[in-house]
């Protein structure tokens, strides 16, 4: 499997990246660790005539855990993340999750910022920065802005991105009370055939307040705010529990592919929000 | 065809210099170019890893990075790790323990599970199976190579303590 040929670029800082994305326009990507888009361009399924690699770029790695909130730079690797005891105590779902993406090989080369950026409805990050409800900032040549998660994914690998801006980082308020990622995948190192993100609050005995978000069942990471709703107020008892399925269920729009018909997807789904609740509710 | 690139890379301890187009792929690199081929092509699409190789201390599947990416880095497959002449104690134990039958994925786990053992010397069975799972094996059933992986642990965490 030979890829396009490609020019190959290695610049050193951020105006240099994107001063190649303006010279190139369409022609051009950048690449983090390569492990989507290099498979795609061995499928000759992305064109690439210029290759911009971020690896030597400055300013973009680094994890940051202040006093209410967490930076994670874009080019940080799903096995950095893993490794930050600083992120286990304040965000201890994203190492939940990311241990469940990919095989060690990938997670060594992938990044935070290339899975957020993909726009693949299979990567996990996204739906992560659903729950979270995070703010991307992108660099471009304007200078800097900011995207919540929210608003960023419009359809598969549609963002709400410029051709000529890099997204240089994560930020997200740091996550309060229980929390669970649940993966149902075909085998270890798979994509999901239906995940889900829960961060609960507890208050008393009943729900303050519930974040949920589900991965790879629509062509976008899905934040159910209804199925959160649901369990607000409740004792998360079994009946509040389907009502949440339900909500999250009128939300999501998944397609038949080689992981299984909509009528299993949509099975699966409330499976795996069910265990989501129930354990994130078990540590809140 | 794109401009060849002017290629720097240290692979088992020996610098090497080359013009390659800068969308070779790794593996292809080591196994034709170098003549290195210990590291296995399998699947071709970063599953097997069959092509595994540490590269600046992280374990990488060779057919999922340009050899452009490469460039001024560290390279260890296989034939860095140990030989016949003096086999490297993860070697050994795969040999002893029945880690292999056709041999195909061996080079890849042996280098993945050097890795591994660096960065935890101690390993629980679950512990090896998740940080093997970059792997595949199509013979054994897996089982005989966390054998190995765990005799291996054992017989190195013996030579350092008698070390110290
Ligand atoms: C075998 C295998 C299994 C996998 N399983 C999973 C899985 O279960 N879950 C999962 O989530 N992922 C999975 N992945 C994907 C993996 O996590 C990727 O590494 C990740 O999706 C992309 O990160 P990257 O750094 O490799 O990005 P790249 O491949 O370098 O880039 C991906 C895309 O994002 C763009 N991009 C990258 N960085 C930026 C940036 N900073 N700003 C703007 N655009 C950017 C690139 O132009 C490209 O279009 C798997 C990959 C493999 C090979
Ligand atoms: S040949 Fe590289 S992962 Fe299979
Ligand atoms: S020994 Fe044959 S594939 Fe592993």
């Amino acid at each position: 499997m030979i890829p396009a040929a490609f020019d190959y670029y290695r610049p050193k800082d951020l105006p240099g990246v994107v001063a190649l994305l303006q010279e190139h326009g369409d022609d051009a990507r950048v690449m983090a660790g390569g492990h989507s888009l290099i498979p795609m361009m061995k499928l000759r399924m992305a064109d690439v005539p210029h290759l911009i690699d971020m690896q030597d770029v400055d300013g973009m790695n680094g994890i940051y855990v202040g006093d209410t909130g967490v930076r994670i730079g874009a080019m940080t690797t799903q096995a950095e993340l893993i490794d930050s005891a600083e992120l286990a105590d304040a965000a201890p779902i994203l190492r939940e999750a990311a241990l469940q993406i990919a095989d060690p090989q990938v997670r060594y080369m992938g990044t935070v910022g290339g899975n957020v950026a993909n726009g693949d409805p299979g990567n996990d990050m996204p739906g992560l920065m659903q729950c979270f409800d995070a703010t991307f900032t992108l660099f471009g040549p304007d200078g800097e802005r900011t995207v919540p998660a929210r608003e960023f994914y419009e359809a598969a690998y549609m963002t709400a991105r410029e051709d000529d801006e890099v997204l240089t980082a994560v930020s997200f308020p740091t996550p309060a009370g229980g929390y669970a990622y649940e993966k149902q995948k075909r085998k270890i190192g798979d994509y999901a055939t239906a995940a889900a993100a829960v961060q609960i609050v507890k208050d008393g005995g009943s729900c303050a307040s519930a974040s949920i978000a589900m991965t790879n069942l629509s062509d976008t990471p899905v934040f159910s705010e209804a199925a959160g709703a649901a369990l607000v107020g409740t004792s998360v008892d079994g009946d509040a529990i389907r009502a949440a399925v339900a909500a999250m269920l009128n939300d999501i729009d998944p397609v038949d592919d080689n992981r299984g018909p909509v009528a299993f997807k949509n099975h699966v789904a409330g499976v795996i929000l069910t265990r989501a609740i129930e354990r994130a509710w078990s540590r809140a | 065809m794109s401009k060849k690139m002017h290629i720097t890379l240290t692979v088992n301890g020996k610098e090497e210099e080359f013009l390659a187009e800068p969308r070779e792929l790794l593996i292809y690199t080591l196994r034709e170019r170098l003549n290195i081929t210990g590291p296995h092509i399998g699947c071709e699409t970063s599953h097997c890893g069959a092509c595994t190789v540490t590269i600046n201390g992280k374990s990488v599947k060779s057919c999922t990075m340009f050899v452009a990416q490469a460039d001024g880095a560290d390279v260890t497959t296989i034939e860095g790790i140990g030989g016949p002449d003096e086999l490297h104690p993860l070697q050994e134990a795969f040999k002893e323990h029945h880690g292999l039958q056709c041999g195909y994925c061996t080079p890849g786990m042996i280098t993945r599970a050097t890795k591994l053992l660096e960065e935890n010397p101690n390993p629980t069975e679950e512990e090896i199976r998740f940080g093997m799972a970059g792997n595949l094996c199509r013979c054994t059933g897996y089982q005989n190579i966390v054998k190995s992986i765990q005799a291996a642990a054992a017989t190195m965490n013996a030579a350092k303590e008698a070390a110290e």
